[in-house]
């Protein structure tokens, strides 16, 4: 159980920064992972009042504030148009409409957890983190980052020729993946992220050149490529090597989803 | 701290500690539709509105509703009366203990969709779990209040 002494709602991400600091406060997002947590926490800090709550968009990005629900992301037109409606497919097995609802991006990309629908298909889409006080690095580097007392401001995806697709696998259709494929094509590049392996989602790129060009030959050759790279094991959902399998299974149809081979 | 919400249309001052859940605060209202189901925002039995939209109040900080208004069940009497004698007709339930969580993400879908797909019906509703009745009932309940809607 959480239990928590104060709560305030920061009017400066350098507040929220100090507050942070201390082992005691902690940030809030949506609080559904928190929530089960069992700590005692002196302050809460609610970032609602900095510029997190929207998905703004220019020319160059989209720039997804850290308080956006994970419902605001299965629902934006522009969004989902960018992504060929991955977005949507992303995130719509997880939980119900009202958990959406609650649960942020911000909290989703922080926790880093292993099962993340979200971490799974960001990093597919070569995305980035805006950090306080650290700056903006590629999500990619953030994955691997020690977790510190950073502010996660926002999740930035920079506008590029882009193309991508999402399948998961999961054995009852709200709960957690068994196994997450993203594969996209980003300004000419072919990647695919595998998640819920079930450690923290790897990304593997097509350095090899397989897929220089696009049938169905290459294709399962890239899926067999890919599957040799990825590690995966066993937990209660599902065995190591029933996932291996299946990374060869769903990159493939990921790939021809994409392709609309 | 100080909070202030709007609760089912009226204006409510208050000081609260800072770790209350909403659902609590809500019960200690007299809003005792609202129920505790699973406590791990899975079962979605605590369902209310915070500004219109569904959210899970056992997952929420009162704290975080601040300046918001707020809508239970009790709320929306003329609407869960109307929609809930089709649920009751379709004999779309066997205990009941789902039914306010459920009543409330039904008609938070009627109202973004007022003309839903069989499938768009249960993808809306999935995260509202009924451990008696197999979900075909309420998905008749509905079809056939949307069609009484349709003809209004
Ligand atoms: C029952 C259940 C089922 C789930 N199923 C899935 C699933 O199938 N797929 C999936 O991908 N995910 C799933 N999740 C995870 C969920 O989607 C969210 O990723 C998770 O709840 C965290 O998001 P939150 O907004 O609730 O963050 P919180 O719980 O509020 O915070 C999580 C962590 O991030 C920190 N934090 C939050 N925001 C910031 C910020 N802006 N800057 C710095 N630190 C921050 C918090 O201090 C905390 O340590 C599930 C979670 C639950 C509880
Ligand atoms: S009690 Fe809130 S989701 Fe189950
Ligand atoms: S009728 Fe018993 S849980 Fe739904």
């Amino acid at each position: 159980m959480i239990t928590i002494k104060n709560y305030v709602s920061v009017d400066t991400v350098e507040e929220a920064y100090d507050l942070n600091k201390k082992r005691n406060n902690q940030v809030l997002g949506g609080m559904c992972w928190l929530k089960m947590m069992n700590k005692d926490v002196n302050t809460a800090i609610d970032l609602s009042k900095l510029n997190v709550k929207s998905i703004d968009e220019d020319e160059t990005c989209f720039r997804i504030g850290a308080y956006v629900t994970l419902r605001e992301l299965e629902m934006s037109t522009s969004f989902n148009e960018y992504t060929n409606g991955g977005m949507k497919k992303a995130v719509e097995h997880i939980v119900g409409v009202q958990f959406r609802n609650c649960a942020t991006i911000g909290g989703s990309i922080w926790g880093r957890f292993g099962f993340s629908d979200l971490l799974t298909f960001f990093l597919s889409l070569d995305a980035k983190v805006e950090l306080y006080p650290t700056g903006i690095v590629s999500l990619k580097e953030f994955r691997d980052m020690k977790v510190n007392n950073d502010i996660l401001l926002s999740v930035i995806v920079d506008k590029k020729p882009l193309k991508v697709a999402y399948q998961t696998i999961r054995n009852q259709s709200t709960d957690f993946p068994v196994l997450a494929c993203a594969c996209s094509n980003v300004d000419g590049k072919y990647n695919t992220a595998i998640g819920a392996r079930p450690g923290k989602a790897m990304l593997v790129e097509d350095d090899n050149n397989i897929l220089a060009e696009v049938n169905e030959e290459t294709i399962k050759a890239y899926s067999e490529y890919v599957m040799n790279r990825v590690d995966t094991i066993s937990d209660s959902r599902a065995s190591g090597e029933y996932r291996k399998r299946m990374v060869k299974v769903l990159v493939s149809r990921c790939m021809k989803e994409m392709e609309g081979i | 701290m100080e909070i202030k919400i709007k609760l089912n249309g009226k204006l409510i001052k208050e000081d609260v500690d800072a770790g209350t859940l909403l659902i609590d605060w809500l019960r200690a209202h007299k809003c005792f539709s609202v129920k505790r189901g699973c406590e791990t925002s899975n079962c979605g039995l605590c369902t209310v509105f915070v500004n219109d939209k569904p959210v899970l109040s056992c997952s929420v900080l009162v704290a975080r509703a601040n300046g918001c208004s707020v809508t239970t069940l009790e709320g929306l009497q003329k609407e869960a009366e109307e929609f809930g004698a089709y649920i009751a007709n379709e004999g779309a339930e066997q205990c009941g203990f789902c039914n306010p969580g459920f009543m409330m993400n039904a008609i938070a879908m009627f109202r973004e969709n007022p003309d839903p797909t069989d499938d768009e019906i249960r993808a809306y509703l999935a995260g509202n779990l009924c451990r008696c009745s197999g979900y075909e009932g309420q998905l008749r309940g509905i079809k056939k209040y949307l069609q009484y809607k349709k003809g209004e």
